[in-house]
């Protein structure tokens, strides 16, 4: 390693309206290195990015490259200073050819006119280099993700190679598309380059980086070299919690989870997966029971969630309702099975923010009865008036539109919306995140009143106290896949779930 | 007094309103007797009149584009629907012995509506079976239609002596034209439709968030492809409307940019064509304005050759006026109104995970 950053950022600051998206982070890359970079989602490492290459403005704060003080006012500028990014998502053109979308913008010309064969002839050498042996001349569409995502870096180290930053390269490869790509990451790093890797994946970030910057709520934690660092110190540094912290949480008297598990389930999950999404897993949920999901962010909760409500197909396994094989293909399949589900994306999946509070609130029981018999007008204002009262969304105006709300009162919405569908399982995606505390302790109470009112819910939270507060049964996701699947007895605490999320054992 | 000006001004169909009054009123400077209606042989006549009763087609075909749009989608077939609808009408007639018999009329005028139905089925299938993008979906009918539409008429111009079915464009009823009355009892069966039942609720959920629809169990596919059924038929009904009115069917030109008209009422009526929230009532006043704008331009004598020209002027005029970005560009001077922190509140909130 060289004893010279290449790369030096001291003091960036960035703010938005109304969220400081980084404070005051420094950030090191050295020549020849893999430099990880890590926090859950939200702790500011896109911003990072797209402040290093100009993507957006620096509020405060340098940035230097090879000692040199610089600024970029655009991602075009970076690239031709030598910082060149490719994105999770391969933003080329899948119908043009690899030689083409190497060269785009770039052709070799003579006269005016693009000299085919050159483009042709250096593209295959390009990526040659990377070891990978394809026709140039073919569309980009016909290949396999991994090795559109070769040719994404094949372009970016042409173009500029001094810094490259891969934002989540890995996230829609499997495994041993993986391992051709790290092969190419240490083909690079011995030449010289210093690369940025940006991950959810902690087993790839340990495998392949030399050292790892930590990132929480814009604010740096700290710069460790991998081979110090401990996957579960890892994963307390992103969380933030000391774990002796967390030991403390009041532990609420709860019903016995073998009296809950003696009815049968409402519903059973037998292996059901899809391949990119989640792993296969199984899974049972019983009347009054609350079963909690745990896992960093990007682990593979959600996807979970979605495949139990057909809001995405499940590609194997199968589902059984009350004992019953059913078919949940899509979501009302599951709203007919009485399952519910309140998505973590409140603004573009859950709430239909042209409409008002009472339109979104009877829209999902007005959806089940279809367009012909619309609930009458008297009825409407009972329920909606019922549940602003019950949970107590204001400002209570069921005519206002629901855009106008705080986003504690939209998420209630949402829960409203389900809630008078009577559902028998409720499945809530992360109803606490970005909301205040005091709604959050309330949609934390209704989950226990809900439950012991006998419905089943799936509680899926990036907060541990609030899933091991509330939860009979705790599911642990890692990497896509459930990993542990046990009964939360005493004995089971965040610093257990911590180390399970971290090393993927389950005992 | 002042904040009963404001409340009004605030209201969605404000300067929809406000611009079709100042069109009529405008009239009164070339016309002085623009506003004079008066019963001639038991009909009503005068200028006011004949708005309503050359707007009715365009009002037709503006409902159904509404509700299309409410979805986020567009039909541009509609003007080839009210060109093959007239065609197959007038065909049907002109093969009749005796053009005048109510019976053979009837049968047309059924068999034309009902292929107006399969006609916005097909559109419908396109777009919600097949997921084909609206604008593509109904280009091929709009396209395709216009030479069916010849193919009935064989390439001519069908014209027909059927008084019953001329009644349906040209005749009255009550003192009233029988198009107007058509067309109101079609504007007020749209607003039972809708407003009555969940339907308008349901697809201005479709058109406002699609996804968020979809997860709350919506059946969006039914819903959209009721929405162009119902397009293709008031299509329908309107070239019926338009080949009565000439007693003939032209192929070529029935309905033609209609569609345009259509979208543009329906953009001056306040629905966006983003889809979500929408207003029928909007709609009937954009297709007023605009049919009030064509009929002042010809009662003003403004030469032929520039026609199209000073409607584009005006057209443009009215898009601004009603565009609240503008309105507040070139009104900055006066004191914001108090609605001005919640369009703050509009952004997106980032929102960080603790």
């Amino acid at each position: 390693m060289a004893e010279r950053p290449i790369l030096e950022m001291t003091g960036i600051s960035k703010e938005f309206p109304g969220v400081k998206a980084l404070v005051d982070v420094d950030f090191r890359l050295f020549p020849g290195e893999v430099h990880g970079l890590m926090g859950e989602n939200g702790a500011g490492k896109s911003t990072l990015i797209k402040v290093l290459t100009g993507v957006y403005d620096i509020d405060a704060g340098n940035v230097a490259l090879a000692g040199e003080p610089v600024r970029f006012g655009s991602p075009l500028q970076a690239q031709h200073a030598g910082v060149s990014t490719v994105y999770q998502e391969v933003n080329l053109c899948a119908n043009l050819s690899v030689a083409e979308n190497i060269f785009i913008g770039r052709e070799p010309r003579r006269y005016g006119m693009i000299r085919w064969s050159e483009m042709r002839k250096r593209s295959a050498d390009l990526l040659a280099r990377l070891q990978l042996d394809i026709d140039v001349s073919a569309m980009l569409g016909t290949y396999s993700l991994a090795v559109q995502q070769m040719v994404a870096i094949a372009r970016a180290i042409d173009i500029s190679s001094q810094v490259l930053i891969l934002d989540e390269p890995t996230s829609s490869l499997d495994a041993s598309e993986v391992e051709q790509l790290f092969r190419v990451i240490r083909q690079l790093k011995g030449e010289g380059l210093a690369i940025l890797f940006v991950t959810h994946f902690l087993d790839q970030v340990f495998e392949i980086s030399d050292r790892i910057t930590v990132l929480r709520n814009g604010r740096l934690v700290g710069e460790y070299p991998t081979a110090e660092l401990a996957q579960v110190d890892l994963v307390t540094k992103m969380i933030g919690k000391e774990l002796a912290v967390l030991e403390q949480i009041e532990e609420q008297p709860k019903r016995s989870l073998a009296a809950l598990e003696s009815t049968r389930a409402v519903l059973a999950a037998q292996d059901v997966g899809r391949k990119g999404a989640v792993a296969p897993f199984s899974l049972t949920i019983h009347r009054g029971e609350v079963v909690g999901l745990a896992g960093l962010l990007g682990s593979g909760r959600t996807e979970v969630a979605r495949l139990l409500f057909g809001a995405d197909r499940a590609d194997r396994g199968q589902i059984q309702v009350d004992g019953d094989p059913v078919a949940i293909r899509h979501p009302r399949a599951a709203i007919n099975h009485d399952i519910a589900f309140c998505s973590e994306n409140r603004r573009t999946e859950g709430l239909v923010e042209d409409l008002t509070v009472r339109e979104n609130i009877v829209l999902a029981l007005q959806a089940a009865r279809g367009w012909s018999r619309p609930i009458p007008r008297r009825r409407q204002d009972e329920l909606v008036e019922k549940y602003i009262t019950a949970l107590r969304i204001t400002p209570p105006n069921p005519e206002l539109l629901v855009r106008n709300l705080s986003g504690g009162n939209q998420q209630k919405v949402l829960l409203a919306r389900w809630l008078i569908t009577e559902p028998r399982l409720l499945i809530l995606d992360e109803p606490t995140r970005g909301i205040d505390v005091g709604a959050k302790a309330e949609i934390q109470r209704l989950v226990v009143s809900l439950s012991d009112g006998g419905m089943a819910v799936l509680f899926i939270s990036a907060e541990l106290e609030e899933v091991l507060r509330l939860s009979h049964k705790i599911a642990v996701l890692r990497d896509r896949a459930m990993v542990a699947d046990m009964a939360n007895t005493d004995d089971v605490d965040a610093d257990r779930i911590m180390q399970i999320i971290a090393s993927g054992a389950t005992s | 007094m002042n904040a009963r000006l404001t409340a009004a001004a605030r209201h969605r169909l404000f300067w929809p309103v406000l611009v079709l009054a100042i069109l009529l009123l405008s009239n009164l400077i070339f016309t002085p007797g623009f506003f004079k209606v008066e019963v001639r042989e038991g009909h009503l006549y005068g200028s006011l009149i004949d708005i309503l009763r050359f707007g009715a087609p365009l009002i037709l075909v503006a409902l159904g584009m509404t509700l299309v749009i409410a979805t986020g989608g567009i039909d541009l077939s509609v003007g080839s629907v009210v060109a093959i609808c007239g065609a197959l009408a007038c065909l049907m007639i002109s093969k009749e012995a005796d053009q005048n018999a109510v019976s053979g009329v009837l049968i047309a005028v059924g068999l034309a509506l009902g292929l107006a139905l399969v006609l916005g089925l097909w559109n419908g299938f396109l777009v919600a079976g097949v997921g084909i993008q609206p604008i593509i979906a109904t280009l091929i009918l709009m396209v395709a239609g216009r030479g069916l539409a010849q193919l009935i008429t064989d390439g001519q111009i069908i014209t027909i002596n059927s008084s019953p079915y001329e009644r349906i464009g040209a005749g009255y009823l009550w003192t009233m034209p029988v198009s107007v009355l058509i067309a109101l009892a079609v504007t007020a069966a749209a607003v039972v439709l809708t407003r009555r039942s969940a339907l308008g609720m349901l697809l201005e959920s479709v058109g406002g968030n699609a996804e968020a629809s979809r997860l709350s169990g919506i059946r969006s596919r039914q819903i959209t492809l009721t929405v162009y059924v119902f397009c293709g038929l008031c299509a329908g009904i309107a070239g019926l409307m338009v080949s009565s009115n000439v007693s003939g069917a032209d192929g070529n030109n029935a309905g033609l940019f209609i569609e345009l008209d259509a979208i543009l009422a329906v953009v001056i009526g306040g629905t966006s064509l983003a889809g979500g929230r929408f207003s029928i009532g909007g709609t009937v006043l954009g297709a007023l304005i605009i049919q009030a704008l064509s009929t002042t331009i010809y009662t003003v004598g403004v030469p032929p050759e520039i026609t199209l020209l000073v409607k584009a002027l005006v057209v443009t005029a009215v898009c601004l006026i009603q565009s609240p970005a503008f309105r507040a560009k070139v009104f900055r001077r006066r004191s914001r109104p108090p609605t001005a922190p919640a369009v703050a509140d509009e952004q997106p909130r980032v929102e960080v995970p603790v």
